[in-house]
This record gives C-alpha cells, structure tokens and sequence, in this order.
C-alpha cells in the first residue's frame, strides 16, 4: 500500500482520565498510534479497556468527570487537543467522523432523517437543498438501505435497530471525511448485512483514501478488514503491528489469549482455551504490568515494573517482559 | 421413522404477536386512515424433534424469531398453533402439577446477565428461592444445597452473600447458569448466552456449558448469531429465516456444504480470523419485514437462484438425505 509520508491522523501519548468520586480512573494512559491515507487500523481490546474512549478523545468529545491530561491528536497536521471548540465543530462530521456504537448518538428522535441529513451536508457545504438531499439518498443506498427516497421522509423509531446503525453510518460517510472512527458498527447486524458495511466501507477507503479506524471485539472482522491492529488492555496499547504479523505470530500473552479462544481456532466439541481470571477494574489495577494476575508467563519483575513499549521487529510494539515465542533467558 | 422418542417435539408450532393501533392510530382509523391492527409471524409452522442429550444450535437473522421459538419452547410464552411434546406428553395445554413439572425440566438463560437477575436479592436467594418453593430441597438443606450448585458453576460459595452488582459479567452470567441448573432441569435453551461477555470471558462460559452438559446429561437448544460459536458447541444446527425453518443439517455436513440458499448466503459471510483482507461484496435485496412476508418462498427477493415458482408457492420443508432437511424448490428438479 502507498504510504504518503504524513499520516492523516496521528496520536500520540494520548492521556485521557475520568476524575470520580472512587478515584481517578486512567481509561486513556500514553496511547499512540497512527493511520495513513486509506489505510485501516483495527482497535481491539478487553471491555472497559478504553477503546470508546479513545475515539471520543480524538474527536473533542469527553464530558466531564473525564479530561485530556495529555498528549497530542494530529489530523492532518493540526493539533485537536488543542483546537477551540468552534474549530473542532467545523472538523467534525467533515474532515473526520465519528460511527458510535449506540446510533442514537448520532440521531435525533424527533427530527425526520432527510432532515438531519440535509443538515449535516449544508453545514459543511454551499450547496441547495436539492443537492443536499440528493447525496442523503445516495448514501442511505449505500449502506443498503432500500427504497432510500421512501425511508428520507421516516423517522428513527420507525426502522430497526439494525437500519438505523446503518444510516448513522450513512451520516458518517455523508461528506467523505478524510477519517473516520468507527465504534463497534456492525455488531449488532446480521452476517450478511455486516458484509454490506464492510464493502461499502472498503471501498471508501480504497477510492476517497479515507484513513479508518475501527474498534471492535472481533478478531475475525479485523483480520478481514484491518492493515494493521492495536490490542488494548487497561488503558495501553500492549501490542500492534500487521494484522498477518500480530494474527500469525502474537507476542503479548493477552493477544496470544484471545486468539487461542476464538473458537474456530479450537477443535470441535474439545473445551476452549481461555484466559483464566476478569477485567480488572481500572481503580484497583495490580501494581506493575496490569494483566499479570490473569498472565501464564508472569513472573516476580513483571510486578515490579510496569513493561515499557519496545520495538521487537519493524512496524510492531509491544509492551511486556516476557513475550511468547522468546527464549527464556 | 424408527427413531427413538425425541426428548422434546414441535409439530406445527406457529406464534403470531399483535400489535394493536395506539389511541393517536385508533381515532386516526376512525377519521378513515386505513390503520389496523398488524400481526407479527414471529414463527411459522416449525416441526423439529430434539433427543435426549444433544445440542442443537439455531442461528438466523436478527428478527427471524429465535428468541420467540426459544420462549415457547420454555413454556414462558404459548404457541399461537402447533403441539409441543416432552418425553412424548402434550405439554402445550398442561395445566397443574403437570404444567408445572415440564415447566421446571425446560430452563431458560437469558442474554443479558445484568436485566435478567433481581438486583435486590442475594446470591443465595437468587440461586435458591425456587427449589425451595418447588419442593427439591427443605429449608434444613437449602444453604448446602445453594454452595453446591454454586461450586457447579465455579462460583466460590463465600459469594452467596452478594448481589449481582458485585460480580463481573462473566460471574454474573454464571449466577444465571445456577440459577437454571438449581431447579435440576434436564434441557436448557440458551439464548445468546454469551453474546454479552467479553471475548477473553466467552470461553470460560462457553466450557462451562459443555462441562455440565457431561455431568448432568443435558439438552440444548442454543440460540446465537455466532456461526463460530455454534459450530463449536452443536451436534445439529436449525436455520431459521423469517420466522420458518429453512435447513436442519448435522453440524460437520453444514458447515462442509449447505443446500439451502439463504444457508449457503449466511455462511459465506461467516469471517474467521485466518481469511485476512477480504474483499467484500454487497448484498442483494433486502430482508423483508415479519409484518408482511413476502408470498411463496420469503427468500425469493433475495435468491440469486430463484425461479417463478417460487414468487408463488411456498417450499415445504423436506428431506433431502438421512438427518438433513431443506425448504427449497430447487431440491426437487434434480
Ligand atoms: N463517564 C465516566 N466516568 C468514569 N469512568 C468512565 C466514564 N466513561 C468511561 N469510563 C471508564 O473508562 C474506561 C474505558 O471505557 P471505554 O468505554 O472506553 O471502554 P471500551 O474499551 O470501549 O469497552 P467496551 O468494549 O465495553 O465498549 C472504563 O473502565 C470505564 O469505566
Ligand atoms: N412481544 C412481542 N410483541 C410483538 N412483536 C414481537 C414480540 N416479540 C417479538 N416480536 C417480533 O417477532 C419477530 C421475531 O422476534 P425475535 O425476538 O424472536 O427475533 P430473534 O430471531 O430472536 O432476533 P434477534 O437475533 O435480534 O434477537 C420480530 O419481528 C419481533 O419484532
Ligand atoms: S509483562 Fe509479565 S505479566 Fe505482563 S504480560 Fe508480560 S509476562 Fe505477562
Ligand atoms: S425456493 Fe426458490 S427462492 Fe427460495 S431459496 Fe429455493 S431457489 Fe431460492
Ligand atoms: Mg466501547
Ligand atoms: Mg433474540
């Protein structure tokens, strides 16, 4: 794949933390990562490991208790953790989207689709409101949403669950943004209509050069989507790397753990290999690296020190002291 | 057919749902809008016959009537039509002891771990009120009793005192799995039972079930959109699309080669972690809606094979080989 020598979105030691009553909870701790023009970049991790935070971070959208503390987001070269809110406002929904996963965070109840689609185009663009209208139609087709000019004139609660995740993703591709955060999208859709999305979204990505990144819990939508992945865990970024390199050959212990669960990855009717423990709450991590409780490779320094972030090989990061498939030493 | 009695049997077994005009509809109807009530065929004539210590997967499409087919299968709804049989006895009129006894055989666990626990009782209670009610264990025993069905599970019994608050979703999910497994029942249905854990939780779950299924001799039916999951787990698999059954197969032969289209469609969009950058295609058609299925086969808008029979007539569900069943035209012009 061409890689431009600017990437379109770049983050780096990104800090986001939520000041609660219980204590501060670091969801967000020095993550970075970056994404080229048309490349995908899958986001996995374990739930409450700040994937959705991460994204509501780079596009200015953390309420209160929670705060940026750190770090910088470059998109296109422009720093938003520093961007007014006006500023931020003029990017949003234009240069770079955002796909939440409960879709009624893009959409209002009480407004009719065409209208809020029409809305969304003319706040960025000079064109008529017949234009406007025209590209609503055109994008609602494309996430396959039949009889597109009909379904302008519905209102959200008249759709499923389904279709309306899917004209928030409609909403997201409305302007061509040049990144787009997709959180969870096709979750709750069939196999067949996930199929749909996912073209569409390829084939963004392979004609506008959109840059997308895509959080997700599925390995198997990533190792069909995704050029590269990053693995959270805790609030860090543990491992990233090629989807191939990472897939094929894991080297964080948690990493190597959800791919040997997965359960094609398994012989039939024999038990699945698991990770043996729960997600720790972000308030009582262990001191040191944060899965050591749930590790088959700990060992006594992996409580004393947390893992810095080394380079093992090219284009990969991991964060751990004792990697799988390295000889003891 | 010589086969040995099936544990549970549905013959026929429809459900509709109704849903009625709201008053804003109802004046509107009066004043001439042509409103009126609409009917949901949430299942349609299913005919399916379970023994005695399978597992039985059922996967379709969002809104194709899993849940619904699980829930009357428990007891929890009743079939619109049809009859349902357990250990060969008509229980879809029981009534009384009777109703009762099939009701506490036939176990329900739910999705969601958090929606489906009362928030204000303890573990204890949770595990241990309807054994209780129903007679299995005297009061004298209950506490011995709640610790082991708990241990069964992997719950450490010093949690009985603890609301569902206190638990992680996978622990959660099991006080769910005591919950079913305490009233000693025989078939579980499980209903997207680990679609809401974690993936790193899943399989802990997913172990769980299979481990009790050895020590108690359970049956399943297990509801998931997970093609991965249920290939793992099931003997059999039933494909559902809008509300009817469209293919029975054992799970090897399916996964090897399904005959049904809307099968065949489903399964070529399973992803799996080794096929790396896909290239993906879209959909033809669309899904059509449960309140006005389409005539004849409710595949055809979106069968790349379908023919002008099937705009008019409706496939029947038939065999094709020993254990594997079809509802598709094109099985007959071979
Ligand atoms: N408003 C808030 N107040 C306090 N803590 C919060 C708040 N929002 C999020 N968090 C915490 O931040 C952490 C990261 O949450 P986030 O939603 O990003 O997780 P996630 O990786 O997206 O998980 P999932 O896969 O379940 O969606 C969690 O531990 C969560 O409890
Ligand atoms: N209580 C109800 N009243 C009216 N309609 C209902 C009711 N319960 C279910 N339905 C409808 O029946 C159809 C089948 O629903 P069901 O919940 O069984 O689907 P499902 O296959 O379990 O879907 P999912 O995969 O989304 O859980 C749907 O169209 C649904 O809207
Ligand atoms: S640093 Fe230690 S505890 Fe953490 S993942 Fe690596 S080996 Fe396991
Ligand atoms: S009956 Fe016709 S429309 Fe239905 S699945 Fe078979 S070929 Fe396709
Ligand atoms: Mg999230
Ligand atoms: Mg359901």
């Amino acid at each position: 794949m061409a890689r431009t020598a600017e990437p379109l979105l770049r983050v780096e030691q990104l800090e986001t933390q939520f000041f609660t009553r219980a204590g501060v909870a670091r969801a967000v701790d020095g993550v970075s990562f970056e994404v080229a023009r048309g490349e995908v970049l899958g986001l996995v991790g374990e739930s409450g490991s700040g994937k959705s935070v991460t994204g509501f971070s780079i596009l200015g959208l953390v309420d209160p208790p929670g705060r940026i503390v750190g770090g910088r987001v470059l998109l296109e070269g422009e720093n938003l953790v520093d961007a007014g809110e006006r500023r931020l406002r003029a990017l949003r929904g234009n240069r770079i989207a955002m796909i939440f996963q409960d879709p009624m965070m893009t959409l209002n109840p009480v407004l009719r689709i065409d209208t809020q689609m029409i809305e969304a185009v003319r706040a960025h663009h000079g064109v008529d409101r017949a234009e406007a209208r025209r590209r609503a139609r055109d994008a609602l087709g494309r996430v396959g949403i039949p009889a597109p000019e009909e379904r302008l004139s519905a209102y959200p609660h008249q759709f499923s669950g389904g279709m309306r995740q899917r004209v928030a993703i409609a909403i997201a591709l409305l302007n061509e943004p040049a990144v787009i955060i997709a959180d969870e999208p096709t979750t709750a859709l069939d196999v067949t209509i996930q199929a749909q999305i996912l073209y569409e979204m390829q084939k963004l990505c392979g004609e506008s050069g959109t840059a997308l990144v895509w959080i997700t819990h599925d390995l198997a939508v990533v190792s069909g989507l995704a050029d590269r992945v990053c693995v959270m865990y805790a609030g860090r970024i543990v491992e990233s790397g090629p989807v191939d390199a990472v897939l094929d050959r894991p080297r964080h212990p948690y990493t190597a753990g959800l791919i040997g669960s997965v359960p094609s990855r398994n012989r039939r009717g024999v038990p699945l290999a698991q990770i043996p423990g729960m997600t720790p709450s972000l308030l009582a991590l262990p001191g040191g690296c944060a899965f050591r409780t749930r590790c088959p490779n700990a060992e006594a320094d992996c409580a004393a020190e947390p893992p810095a972030e080394r380079r093992p090989e090219a284009g990969r990061t991991l964060r751990c002291h004792h990697p799988v498939g390295e000889a003891v030493s | 057919m010589s086969a040995p009695q099936p544990l549970l049997g549905l013959e026929g077994v429809s459900k509709r749902f109704v849903r009625r005009l709201d008053l804003a509809e109802r004046i509107a109807a009066r004043l001439g809008a042509r409103l009126r009530d609409q009917v949901v065929h949430a299942v349609e004539e299913v005919d399916l016959a379970v023994a005695e210590g399978e597992v039985v997967g059922l996967v379709g499409e969002s809104g194709c009537g899993k849940s619904t087919l699980g829930r009357v299968v428990a007891g929890i709804l009743p079939a619109s039509e049809g009859r349902l049989t357990y250990r060969g006895k008509d229980i879809t009129k029981a009534a009384g002891a009777e109703a009762k006894k099939a009701a506490l055989k036939i176990q329900m666990i739910f999705q969601d771990p958090f929606a489906s626990l009362n928030p204000r009782l303890k573990v204890a209670e949770i595990v241990g009120e309807a054994p209780l009610v129903h007679g299995l264990v005297g009061r004298a025993e209950l506490a011995d009793y709640v610790d082991e069905v708990l241990t069964s599970v992997g719950l450490d019994p010093s949690y009985r005192r603890r609301y569902p608050h206190q638990f992680s979703g996978g622990q959660r999910q099991r006080v769910g799995i005591a919950r079913a497994l305490a009233v000693r029942p025989e078939f579980l249905v499980c209903d997207e039972s680990v679609a809401a854990l974690d993936v790193s939780i899943q399989a802990q779950v997913l172990n769980l079930f299979m481990e009790l299924r050895e020590r108690f001799d359970l049956t399943y039916l297990f509801i998931s959109h997970d093609l991965g999951v249920v290939e793992h787990l099931s003997d059999r698999v039933v494909i559902m699309y809008l509300g009817r059954v469209v293919e029975i197969a054992p799970t090897e032969q399916l996964f090897a080669g399904a005959n049904h289209p809307y099968a065949r469609a489903l399964l070529a969009e399973v992803l799996r972690i080794d096929s790396r950058h896909r290239i993906f295609k879209p959909v033809e058609g669309e899904i059509p809606s449960p309140l006005d299925p389409p005539p004849g086969c409710a595949f055809h808008p979106r069968c790349p094979h379908a023919i002008g029979r099937c705009r008019v007539e409706r496939p029947l569900l038939k065999q094709i080989a020993p254990g594997r069943y079809s509802a598709c035209h094109l099985n007959d012009q071979s």
